[in-house]
């Protein structure tokens, strides 16, 4: 039972971590290239515009389903490591 | 066959499909009625997911919204679909792991408290009911369009097919034609935009075509955008915002508002593990994708098509654009499309120089008044709507008629989709949380079955009329539903997972701080409950605080609503031992089993 408390924290821990992560990308492409540092990007042209542009179009999109997939991937292999899963 | 004949087709075969599936997928238990017995595949939910999120807005409105606000207008496609980020990482798998059918149900049960459930459910009816109207009215407009009945008969078709297939088969019945929906939504939506954007650039993929040559003038199909719309007093469609403070506010309200709608929420219950729910949102935002990634393509490319229709000297290799302005083309040689749409109201032309010709420009730009003074011009004579764009495109980009009766089928898909979700998150929160588990405990199964499907009748009738008689802000509520999704219930659910401390006392305190002053400060400038001239302040930019508008404070409103949370919490007592460990419990999948009642 006490091995089985420090085990689901420790998996906890790990999620959270993993979830950090994810949630800095997120912010990054969308918050940071989409939007506040569009003016940074402007020298890389892309199709006509800049690259801030695209993030903002459709970059972020496909980083956003990258991401909850990576997620999905990731959690299911720390299910199976702790025994947590289902 | 006429026009009206295939679009009578289309749309009467789609509603023959519902129906069908409505009489294949009745509910017998409370639990085929709540979560569809929890056994939905992931990759269906994830499509009947797309199709409850995307909605007549998305549908019809998106790229409209787009092609007018170029850039500027790229918030709602990324709060739109990053909410499902959060979604994913913050609340649908552990959501999913309680095990329970309902949104407020998890807030009553983490935070014990009966009136921590009951503000959970006004929060869920508010915002759904307001969500809901702009459904019923945008499936009346589609009706009434290519059907022509009036939309009022419309609205009460939309209501008889919805009764059909949400009263009998609840979440069930819902789930099954939602995914029929979005096949037939993407379809629609997917066909015009794939020949336009052949016909611009060569390239039948939207997303790509959208970033590559357009093919007339050899220049970048952005670049040639930007020049046009600068040639007519615009300004660049990729032109950067000045205020990014609100940019950033407004997205990550649209975010976590979109996290925290219930209707969305619920529909991760009907998948049989918590690994499934977290696939399941990344399949959701797959199939949204589809649209969203072709959204802009469709904005930009018809404001270029619009442009070099009405200017046809711009269409390629230009020298100098002041000449191709000078020549646009005479009203009589006005394509068919216009000439129909002209029709309807929603594009409008008034020669106000009485030369013959339109003139199309940005008349509400002083740098652009020598240039078309020196024309003759003597303002802008075309109007064009919006909401036109989706629904024109086969037109415009000539098109057999069956891909005018696909779109119509396609419309009114979306707007029935996201209806029925929304009226079962309405129903379920009345029978199961207000009837079942604060009135009356003790009732039977069968009552709650029959309690369910009677609110269900009562919210179909609900809406019916609210889309018969649309409040006059009925625009403005969708701001609301956000506000209220982002500040009352995205904070108390996520605290509920990733906090053992937050108690009642600090999540009732929340949820009340983050609803009272999101409406406060919407209402100080839209108005009080959005009665036009009670508004404390008018709603311009330099009125804002900090330049945060009313449409962005959900956001702040949260953030609130966390700091009250906590603050109160850390000032009472800790939760008792056995929510903490329902919180602990909630974390792992072990052991997550079938959605159970109590």
């Amino acid at each position: 039972m006490a091995d089985d408390k420090i085990n689901a924290a420790e998996y906890w821990k790990a999620n959270v971590r993993l979830i950090t992560g994810c949630m800095i990308v997120w912010a990054f492409v969308s918050y940071g290239c989409a939007m506040l540092f569009r003016p940074l990007l402007s020298g890389i042209p892309i199709g006509g515009t800049d690259l801030g542009f695209w993030f903002a179009q459709q970059g972020s999109i496909l980083t956003f389903i990258g991401l909850i997939f990576f997620y999905a991937w990731k959690m299911n292999k720390l299910d199976q490591k702790f025994g947590l899963g289902e | 066959m006429s026009q009206f004949a295939i679009n009578l087709l289309f749309v009467g075969g789609s509603f023959a499909l519902y129906i069908g599936i409505a009489i294949w997928a009745r509910a017998g238990s409370t639990k085929d009625f709540y979560v569809a017995g929890g056994g939905v595949h992931p990759v269906t939910n994830g499509m009947a997911t797309a199709a409850d999120w995307m909605s007549a807005a998305s549908f019809i409105s998106m790229a409209g919204l787009l092609a007018s606000g170029g850039y500027a207008n790229s918030t709602f496609l990324m709060g739109w679909t990053g909410g499902y980020v959060i979604l994913a990482m913050l609340l649908a798998p552990y959501l999913r792991k309680f095990g329970k059918f309902t949104v407020p149900d998890f807030i009553g049960d983490r935070f014990y408290s009966k009136t921590a459930r009951v503000v959970a459910v006004i929060c869920l009816i508010v915002a759904s009911v307001t969500y809901v109207i702009g459904q019923m009215t945008g499936a009346g407009v589609a009706f009434s369009r290519f059907l022509e009945v009036p939309s009022s008969t419309g609205i009460w078709i939309a209501a008889g097919i919805v009764f059909l297939y949400a009263v009998f088969g609840g979440m069930k019945g819902i789930t099954y034609t939602q995914v029929a929906q979005y096949i037939v939504l993407i379809i629609a939506y997917t066909i015009p935009a794939v020949f336009i954007a052949l016909q611009l650039t060569g390239n039948p993929i939207p997303m790509f075509g959208m970033f590559s040559t357009h093919t007339e003038s050899g220049v970048p199909l952005l670049a040639k955008l930007n020049e046009v719309v600068t040639a007519l007093g615009f300004r660049d469609y990729t032109a950067d915002v000045d205020n990014k403070l609100n940019m950033v506010l407004f997205t990550l309200s649209l975010m976590i508002g979109t996290a925290g709608l219930p209707h969305v929420i619920i529909r991760f219950f009907t998948v049989p593990k918590v690994a499934d729910a977290r696939w399941s949102a990344g399949w959701a935002l797959v199939f949204i994708a589809l649209l969203y990634l072709t959204a802009p393509a469709v904005g930009s490319m018809a404001r270029l098509n619009l442009a070099t229709t009405i200017y046809p000297e711009m269409a390629g290799q230009v020298e100098d654009y002041q000449e191709a302005l000078a020549n646009p083309i005479l009203y009589e040689e006005r394509p068919d499309w216009i000439r129909t749409w002209e029709d309807t109201g929603l594009i409008v032309f008034t020669d106000r120089n009485n030369d013959g010709r339109i003139q199309m420009y940005n008349d509400a730009n002083p740098g652009f008044q020598p240039i078309a003074s020196e024309l003759g011009w003597e303002g802008n004579e075309l109007t064009v709507n919006n909401d036109i764009l989706v629904l024109a495109n086969p037109e415009i980009a000539n098109l057999p008629g069956w891909v005018v009766g696909l779109i119509a089928a396609g419309g009114i898909a979306a707007a029935l989709s996201t209806a029925a979700g929304l009226l079962l998150a309405i129903s379920s929160a009345i029978s199961h949380d207000l009837i079942k588990n604060t009135i009356n405990p003790s009732i039977t199964e069968k009552g709650e079955m029959l309690a369910a499907r009677i609110s269900m009748a009562g919210a179909i009738l609900l809406a019916t009329y609210l889309g018969l008689n649309p409040p006059g802000f009925a625009a403005q509520v969708v701001a609301l539903a956000f506000g209220i999704a982002a500040a009352s219930l995205f904070p108390v659910l996520m605290m509920g997972i990733f906090s053992t401390r937050v108690n009642s006392k600090g999540a009732i305190c929340g949820m009340l701080a983050g609803l009272i002053s999101t409406l406060l400060y919407i209402f100080t400038y839209l108005g009080w409950f959005f009665i036009p001239g009670t508004n404390m302040l008018a709603n311009v930019e330099a009125n804002w605080l900090l330049g945060i508008s009313p449409l962005s404070f959900g956001a702040v409103g949260a953030m609130i609503n966390f700091a009250v949370a906590f603050a109160v919490s850390s000032a009472t007592e800790e939760p008792p031992q056995e929510i903490q460990e329902l919180v602990e419990s909630v974390r792992y999948p072990k052991g997550a089993g079938a959605a159970t009642g109590h």
